[in-house]
């Protein structure tokens, strides 16, 4: 507790600080903030683990995974998947990894073909080596086709051209999109839907987001994304971090809360004291 | 061991940024990664070739973009090794390699440059007319929410172009209690207010589901990106 009141004042007043040389000014509240989001998100996990039930809330796009993945069967069109356009090093690349593989061993029971064309090298390994855990975990693993999972090029239009031709060429019946998506989003997205695919997407970039409701089916928004290998998974572990996730929010919400009625309280009033807390709550969470 | 590995690595990252004496580790270890990334694409390279030319000798629907595709790749990567146009460095004028490749009236900087940025260019315009066509499905007023957005919809752009503004430029400017009808500012205020606060909530929402996913890679819960199944 005192090293937490230490280092939240070093952040109010980095000068004046007693904390020792080793800890970085200025990031005191960003270390409570991971260390309360840490807590929570363990606790919950510990708390699943028990055996209490977690109810979760359904999220249509990835109801729709067995459905969409059935239709590309029964058509006998692939299912394509775009991890995003991003490196490993990207968490939403990493989460797109996940679905992939849940993806992958849906078309694997469903005997289906899924093509994976990517912006880097490093995905492709990294995809083929969760698509082929999919294909032995369905007990497929004869079926798996390596060179179904491929790199195209880092430039992020010459993938989308060739993405856009390959749905023209091969016109697959199912197309999913998780990852980290930037002007090509629309394209790809657009594309998807002359041809008549039922498409899923799911991104935590927040400007592509209408391009990908306007023109999917299915859209998942945000932290549903990363939440979506926890809701396909159905294990307790899993499903705890998003009951973690939830305390979380709720502490966000309820600091959010109280902030706006602090600062709107002190700009009515014009009371100092609570206009001076209010800055100073701004200046420690580096607004402006 | 590599679920150790990786949850090893990922608690020393996160320490980088509030340990100072480990911060150095930060900037290192992206050095790593891109070094990995420049040799992976070596792998990228090869399989590019192998998957065009298996396209080519199959015949396979669309096999003469995979004959540019091999060409042009083989073009640049030739053109980029041997420095074609590129003058010797001016300090080493015997070194014929010795110049710059990207040089302004190289071989390479001809490509890039009446080439590669053309194309790119086309590819990004042609985003207008997928904007047209997605507005159009996204806007038709069937449902009540649908008639929302587009009205909401129809007030930003307008209040963005100067036609909106002079269209509503009759509502005196300096007077508090009907200013804020003027398009430009009903337009201000939906995208400072309302569109702020979705966004603001949807990014605390993702940062929380970046951490919480995170974690779950650090302590090994989640180890599908390694290939290891459910």
């Amino acid at each position: 507790m005192t090293f937490a009141v230490t280092i939240l004042a070093q952040d109010a007043a980095p000068a004046a600080g007693s904390m020792p040389g080793w800890f970085m000014p200025g990031k005191g509240l960003l270390a409570i903030t991971l260390v309360i989001v840490a807590a929570a998100v363990m606790l919950s996990i510990l708390w699943a683990r028990s055996g209490r039930p977690i109810r979760i809330r359904k999220i249509a796009g990835l109801d729709a995974v067995d459905e969409a993945v059935g239709r590309a069967t029964e058509m006998g069109r692939p299912v394509l998947f775009i991890p995003g356009i991003q490196d490993v090093d990207n968490i939403q690349t990493v989460a797109g990894i996940t679905i992939l593989g849940k993806v992958a061993k849906t078309a694997a029971e469903y005997d289906a073909e899924i093509e994976v064309p990517t912006t880097r090298s490093l995905v492709m390994t990294t995809a083929r080596e969760a698509v082929h855990a999919a294909y032995m975990t369905a007990g497929r693993s004869d079926s798996y086709n390596p060179d179904r999972i491929y790199y195209v090029s880092d430039e992020q239009f010459a993938f989308v051209a060739y993405a856009g031709g390959l749905m023209q060429r091969k016109r697959p019946a199912a197309c999913f999109y998780f990852g980290c998506f930037f002007a090509e989003s629309l394209i790809l997205a657009e594309n998807g839907n002359s041809i008549g695919a039922i498409q899923v997407a799911g991104t935590a970039e927040t400007t592509q987001l209408p391009f990908f409701v306007a023109s999917c089916d299915y859209t998942l928004i945000g932290e549903e994304f990363f939440a979506a290998s926890a809701y396909l998974s159905g294990e307790p572990d899993q499903l705890g971090t998003l009951l973690g996730q939830d305390l979380v929010k709720g502490v966000a919400w309820a600091a959010v809360l109280v902030a706006a009625v602090l600062a709107t309280a002190a700009a009515l009033t014009g009371h100092a004291g609570l206009a001076a807390f209010v800055d100073g709550a701004r200046a420690a969470l580096g607004g402006g | 061991m590599a679920v150790v590995l990786a949850s090893l690595v990922g608690l020393v990252m996160v320490l980088t940024a509030f340990v100072r004496p480990l911060e150095f580790l930060g900037t290192a270890v992206v050095d790593w990664f891109n070094v990995l990334a420049a040799i992976a694409f070596v792998l990228g390279g090869a399989n590019l070739l192998k998957m065009n030319l298996m396209k080519i000798s199959a015949r396979d629907a669309g096999w003469g973009y995979a004959a540019i595709t091999v060409g042009a790749f083989l073009v640049t990567i030739g053109v980029g090794l041997l420095k074609v146009g590129a003058h010797p460095d001016p300090l080493h004028p015997d070194v014929a390699l010795s110049g710059d490749k990207e040089a302004v009236g190289g071989a390479f900087w001809w490509l890039y440059e009446y080439a590669m940025s053309p194309i790119t260019s086309t590819l990004f315009a042609l985003l207008a007319f997928y904007v047209a066509s997605a507005a159009f499905r996204a806007f038709r007023a069937k449902n009540t929410a649908a008639i929302l957005l587009l009205g909401t919809a129809f007030i930003v752009l307008l209040g963005r172009v100067y036609v909106g503004v002079l269209l509503t430029s009759w509502i005196p400017a300096d007077n508090a209690w009907v200013s804020w009808l003027r398009l430009e500012n009903l337009s201000g205020i939906i995208m400072g207010v309302f569109n702020n606060a979705g966004t603001r909530a949807m990014m605390i929402g993702i940062a929380i589901g970046i951490a919480a996913t995170s974690l779950k890679i650090l302590v090994g819960l989640d180890r599908s990106y390694l290939g290891s199944g459910d």
